[in-house]
């Protein structure tokens, strides 16, 4: 796929919005040198809005935060938008989400806030492209990693965003989502954890708190991690040597508040842990805003399998 | 030779679907390294295309796969079948040797009187004994090509400052509590910093990215400011802390 050189700039910003970052799947294979993942915080949502296109796994899309963003299309292109209901507007009439439609030339494409959610995804049928920085275009603005500038800039007004020419592009697959696969991000988040890591070291009364209390997320959430507020959990442990930290990994330093790791953590922690979200929840984490509550609930890593499994096979890939 | 853990069910750690945790000594060790290359090199056959990432770490590897291609529990036979024979790379020629060239000055180690009034001997002491010493890479994290090297000589161990700076110049070589790092890129940190080297620890450009690896050897190797500044540093002073 990346030997096409036929791309042209047919995206311009028109306003930026609080972030907007280009993500592929993510970097893998140099944590080893302190290299963070990156990649979608909402998987799901992500790689729904890759295959209502026609794109394939991995294909980059972006990830808009919060919304504010306003882009307008040089050329026409078929996208989907997916994720956090940001009030889209195509030319300021409402942007029917979870399938593909034609964004023509001239239109504008607008972001305005949260409905429900916090982050959508915009997919361009043909693909965004980005010169690769340690293989991957993730972009994480903190590692100066990825993105169309290949620094890790986030989004700014005046980008010209290039897409694959239409000769490229395939469209197998749905144009709409069936409704069932789409998430209701106004219900209350149940979030499956696997046990695991430290768990041992917790009180018994912590962990009963941990699986029985709603949450709240607390407005220290970005796309390193999300922190929750609630009852004090202690461990008997209060540091550790340090040691890798995975996608989802749920930390409580001293203050007892728990952190849960997502994609820009860093490569390596010294916190005690519990568990690790699976990575659909770790997905919908990414989607509540601060305030919103979120339940724990312990999960077999059978059954956790088999729910990663059924979201991959739809997209018939078999790695990342 | 430090001895391995025994054999035993907590030594694997499960860190959600795609990982273990494989948790090898308690105690931060140099003797440790070996086990890990070793271990790292036996799960790359193994797992071949379904291994993600490997992350070791002091007295830990984490180990991550595709689960996709391996199931967690599949993953923990694996790594169990080569634990039970798991033997140490050789000791005596891991990992590379690297010298980095450093400045030690005030005015790009601020921290150098610190330092020195805290172990109670003189600035050139602190100098001498942290360039003496050959250090060991046990982790990269932090940020790109952060190493944490170890583990300094007990008489300049020193805690790390009470209030990070937000921003810490590129190339500042610093310590903090029994340990030594540069900073590969600018940014915010709490640790001592003591001069700054002119060696390019993380490049995009060069095969492998940065420069230091778990296991590598490292010594700093003080130079003039001359040499400093032929060899590409930054002699702009750090920014003394407010």
């Amino acid at each position: 796929m990346r030997q096409q050189t036929h791309s042209e700039p047919c995206i311009k910003v028109l306003r930026a919005g609080p972030l907007a970052l280009l993500q592929d799947s993510g970097r893998f294979g140099v944590r080893h040198l302190g290299v963070t993942q990156g990649g979608p915080a909402d998987v799901y949502c992500w790689a729904w809005a890759n295959h209502l296109v026609g794109n394939p796994w991995g294909a980059a899309n972006l990830e808009i935060t919060f919304g504010g963003l306003q882009l307008v299309a040089g050329r026409d292109l078929e996208i989907a938008v997916t994720g956090a209901d940001l009030g889209a507007t195509l030319d300021q009439k409402p942007v029917p989400l979870w399938q593909r439609i034609t964004w023509k030339e001239g239109q504008t494409l607008a972001f305005d806030a949260p409905v429900s959610g916090l982050r959508a995804y915009l997919a361009v049928s043909g693909e965004f492209v980005a010169e690769p920085v340690l293989g991957s275009v993730a972009c994480v603005t903190r590692e100066n990693l990825g993105g169309f500038d290949g620094r890790g800039a986030k989004l700014a007004q005046g980008d010209q965003l290039f897409v694959r020419s239409a000769e490229a592009q395939g469209n197998e697959g749905p144009t709409h989502a069936p409704e069932e696969a789409i998430p209701d991000f106004k219900k209350p988040a149940t979030l499956d954890l696997l046990p695991g890591a430290q768990i041992a070291e917790f009180t018994g009364r912590s962990l009963f708190d941990a699986f029985n209390t709603w949450w709240k997320v607390d407005d220290r959430a970005d796309r390193m991690g999300v922190r929750l507020t609630g009852p004090k959990l202690s461990c008997k442990i209060s540091t550790l040597v340090s040691e890798g930290i995975n996608l989802g990994g749920v930390q409580v330093p001293p203050d007892g508040q728990p952190i849960v790791l997502l994609n820009d953590r860093q490569t390596i922690g010294g916190y005690p842990r519990f568990g690790s979200l699976s990575p659909l929840s770790a997905s919908r984490l990414a989607q509540c805003l601060p305030g919103e509550q979120v339940k724990l609930m312990a999960i077999g890593s059978d059954a956790a399998l088999s729910q990663y499994r059924s979201f991959r096979a739809l997209f018939n890939t078999a790695s990342r | 030779m430090s001895q391995r853990t025994d054999l035993h069910r907590s030594m694997l750690e499960s860190a959600g679907l795609d990982s273990w945790i494989v948790r090898l000594f308690d105690a931060i060790d140099e003797n440790n390294l070996p086990w890990f290359s070793a271990l790292s090199r036996r799960c790359e056959q193994a797992f071949g295309d379904a291994l993600i990432d490997l992350v070791p770490s002091y007295t830990t590897l984490l180990v991550v796969f595709d689960p996709l291609r391996v199931s967690p529990a599949q993953a923990r036979t694996m790594i169990y079948t080569i634990l039970a024979d798991l033997e140490p790379d050789g000791s005596t020629n891991t990992g590379e040797v690297h010298e980095l060239a450093t400045w030690y000055d005030p005015s790009v180690g601020p921290e150098l009187s610190r330092v020195a009034e805290h172990a109670d001997i003189s600035v050139s002491d602190v100098i001498k004994i942290h360039s003496e010493q050959v250090y060991r890479v046990f982790a990269l994290g932090f940020a790109p090509g952060f190493a944490f090297m170890g583990l300094l000589d007990p008489r300049i161990e020193c805690p790390r400052l009470d209030t990070p700076r937000r921003r810490v110049p590129v190339g500042s070589v610093a310590l903090a509590g029994r340990q030594t790092a540069a900073y590969p890129a600018p940014t915010p940190g709490g640790w001592n910093l003591l001069g700054r080297t002119s060696a390019r620890l993380f490049d995009r450009e060069r095969e492998g990215f940065s420069l230091l690896r778990v296991g590598d050897q490292v010594r700093f190797v003080p130079v003039s400011r001359d040499e400093f500044e032929r060899e590409g540093g930054d002699t702009t002073p750090t920014e003394p802390l407010a």
